[in-house]
């Protein structure tokens, strides 16, 4: 039998109960003392390293790492809770996030131990953030026809070549990148790539921002010259980055920031439609709300997966291709029922705002961390199509 | 398809594999199959599960039930095996034993209503009752002066207009005119017809959650077998993105099920948060009826549209379940009224309440 996906229901533990209180409270103090707006969905402009260094006093960034390296060895389930209730708040989480979801766990899987010693704990304190330099100009979705070399040099490399579409590159003290630091071979074209850890703000990289639709200059092009990365900084084996990579996207691709970029518009409706929908709206919320929480369940059910010590790939690549649509789609679906929303709603204004912004970023959904089609490839092949 | 990890799971499917197998039972134009199947599950005491030892069920658990019906959709049998449980279920809120046979209830539609008058006799129409025409005995949901009462009900009192659902299954019209009961006694505090649509509509979820497991691992396995252009269909992207697709409905439905059954199984009571689960399963699960089962149909081309085929076996019921105990916009509607008056700020913490 081929369909061996499973989703089994998972209840929260009750520390996970408390978690969210204690999450709730801290950003009703940081709304309060107007770090940020939670109306305002466009964090994506908001660089807050004050607010990022607050939620590392808290403990709530690399929670469930080795308490030596900083972290608390609290439950993926905990740090669920954490980033849920941050996503939902429209808290400006941009500084950290990447480190404390994706690029911590590499490290403490293929860095050398002076360097988790050294990088893991400021994550944890919220100091240092983290972009990840994976695109090139000509290997997006093809992501081993990577071309920027890492040319070997007496205690290191050089690295000459460009990453691009690289989110916060601009603000980044370190990337992970890949580099090639050989050519493919015939047996296997993802053969020749190398992970390496990158400090930026260093000689021979120059950083170029790039306008989205949105009017945001949130992602990068950056080019490296001749740059020097010492050996520590190799992160697993040379040329073996492609088996490296499967288990950072179980990571990356199942989270709540997969379903939950455009949920301020949805909250925003409820708002404007009041306590008597008519029955278009009332259906409409209806199932929007059905779907959101079908997605949500299934993505905690992922979570407690990775807590099981499992590799789910195909389950989260499910989640981030059904979540994306989702998200994607959701703006147009508020913007339906939106028009039929009284002129005298108080929250009018607010709403129109707020589906502005999320039309605009509404394409990018189903392309940053691994495009649909992509997605669409990697379930095909667990059902053994491929 | 999934493994077993109960007993009650476990005795189904070796009883279904025996004498469900749906090519066989596709071939069966004279639906012999029907009568030794349900003998066998009688016998193994699984119509009764939900009915405690004391009112002559078998006493298992609500999870346990849950999975079984998961397992019947995925085998898509056409005996009243769900209808049968949950009469006994509702029996057993109200402490009435449940005899053997073949049951229904009724109501079976949110917007039908069973009347009980003082003398204890039961007036009303119930449309889209499923496998009335074959039941024995009806448990049916009442509502009268002193509130809501259950009651078990001869079949042979009542006047059935039979009906057939998309899936060719039994979907009757049953009329009850001041018929009297066998038994009738008031249903537990709290206890109403919404409880019963959502107990329902999770049992339907299940079972479309389990038709369309199947549905993918029959397409999988056509489109791993059959060559057009010179390959395997399997092997062309645009039939891989499709079965990608099916892959995602089949799951989205089997996690909104098993939450909800889960959500219920441990319930104190049928509060807000089991209303979203409930509701939320019957919702998904039936858009995933459509998109998935539509999918499937698309990948098997003509012959999954001939009758010798069995993939309608799984592709008209889930449709066809998708009406029973309300449909999903029924319950989009009352979901959205349910989230609109708690307020904005109230959903967020509703979603994440478990």
């Amino acid at each position: 039998m081929t369909a061996a996906l499973r989703f089994d229901p998972i209840r929260l533990p009750e520390k996970c109960e408390q978690l969210r209180k204690e999450v709730r409270a801290f950003l009703a103090e940081e709304i309060a003392a107007g770090t940020f707006d939670p109306h305002k969905p466009n964090r994506e402009d908001t660089d807050a390293p004050e607010f990022s260094r607050r939620v590392g006093a808290k403990g709530w960034l690399g929670m469930t790492w080795p308490k030596k390296y900083g972290g608390q060895e609290r439950s993926f389930l905990e740090r669920y809770v954490v980033t849920e209730e941050m996503r939902v708040a429209n808290a400006p989480t941009r500084r950290f996030f990447v480190a404390d979801r994706q690029s911590g766990p590499v490290l403490l899987k293929y860095a050398p131990e002076h360097i988790k010693m050294d990088i893991l704990p400021r994550i944890c304190r919220g100091e240092i953030c983290f972009a990840i330099g994976m695109s090139e100009p000509n290997s997006g979705s093809d992501l081993f026809a990577a071309k920027t070399r890492a040319t070997r040099t007496d205690g290191g490399y050089l690295i000459n070549g460009t990453k691009i579409w690289t989110s916060s590159a601009h603000i980044a003290d370190y990337m992970i990148a890949i580099f090639r630091t050989s050519p493919p071979t015939k047996e296997n074209r993802r053969h020749g790539l190398t992970q390496f850890l990158v400090k930026m703000k260093q000689p021979g990289i120059k950083v170029n921002p790039i306008g989205q639709i949105t009017g945001q200059y949130e992602f990068n092009e950056v080019v490296f010259t001749d740059h020097f990365i010492p050996d520590d900084h190799v992160l697993g084996e040379v040329d073996g980055a492609w088996k490296q990579a499967t288990s950072e996207l179980a990571y990356e691709r199942s989270g709540p920031e997969r379903f939950l970029e455009t949920y301020y518009v949805l909250t925003e409706l409820v708002r404007a439609v009041g306590p008597n929908p008519d029955t278009r709206s009332a259906e409409g919320i209806g199932r929007l709300v059905a779907q959101l929480h079908t997605m949500r369940r299934m993505s905690v059910s992922v979570a407690g997966m990775l807590e099981a010590g499992k590799e789910p790939v195909v389950e989260a690549s499910i989640v981030k291709d059904i979540g994306t649509v989702w998200e994607q789609q959701l703006p147009h679906r508020v913007r339906d029922l939106a028009a039929f929303v009284e002129e005298t709603a108080s929250n009018r204004e607010t709403l129109e705002r707020q589906l502005d912004f999320a039309i605009k970023t509404a394409p990018k959904l189903t392309i940053q961390g691994g495009t649909t089609e992509v997605l669409r490839g990697i379930i095909a092949r667990g059902l053994g199509l491929r | 398809m999934a493994e077993s990890d109960n007993i009650v799971v476990e005795t189904a499917e070796k009883i279904f594999a025996d004498l469900a197998d749906p090519q066989t039972i596709n071939n069966d134009r004279k639906d012999s199959w029907q009568a030794p199947l349900w003998r066998a599950l009688s016998e193994a005491g699984l119509p009764l599960s939900w009915v405690p030892d004391d009112l002559g069920g078998s006493g298992a658990s609500l999870a346990d039930g849950f999975a079984l019906l998961n397992a019947a959709g995925r085998f898509a049998v056409a005996v009243p095996l769900a209808e049968t449980m949950l009469a006994g279920w509702l029996l057993a809120q109200a402490r009435i034993s449940s005899p053997e046979g073949e049951m229904t209830v009724l109501p079976a539609s949110p917007k039908d209503r069973i009347s009980v008058d003082t003398d204890g006799a039961l007036s009303g129409r119930a449309r889209g009752v499923p496998f009335a025409k074959t039941a024995k005995h009806f448990a049916v949901l009442a509502h009268g002066r002193d509130g809501v009462s259950i009651a078990l009900v001869d079949a042979a009192r009542a006047r059935i207009e039979a009906g057939l659902n998309v899936g060719y299954d039994h979907s009757d019209t049953v009329t009850l005119d001041k018929v009297q009961p066998i038994t009738i006694k008031p249903a537990p505090n709290g206890f109403d017809q919404t409880i019963l649509m959502l107990m329902g509509g999770v049992a339907r979820s299940l079972q479309i959650a389990g038709a369309l497991e199947s549905m993918l691992d029959i397409s999988v396995r056509y489109s791993n077998e059959r060559v057009a252009f010179e390959k395997k269909i399997s092997k062309f992207q645009a039939v891989q993105h499709n079965l990608a697709r099916l892959a995602g409905e089949s799951a989205a439905a089997l996690a909104a099920a098993t939450s909800a059954a889960d959500a219920i199984a441990n319930a104190r009571s049928f509060n807000d948060e089991v209303y979203l689960e409930a509701a939320s399963a019957k919702i998904r699960c039936a858009e995933a009826a459509e998109k998935g089962g539509g999918i499937a149909h698309q990948v098997h081309g003509a012959i999954g549209f001939t009758m010798e085929h069995i993939l309608h076996r799984y592709s008209l019921r889930a449709l066809a379940w998708r009406d029973d105990f309300g449909s999903e916009s029924y319950w989009a509607v009352e979901l959205g009224k349910l989230v609109t008056n708690r307020g904005a700020d109230e959903l967020w913490p509703l979603v994440a309440s478990r």
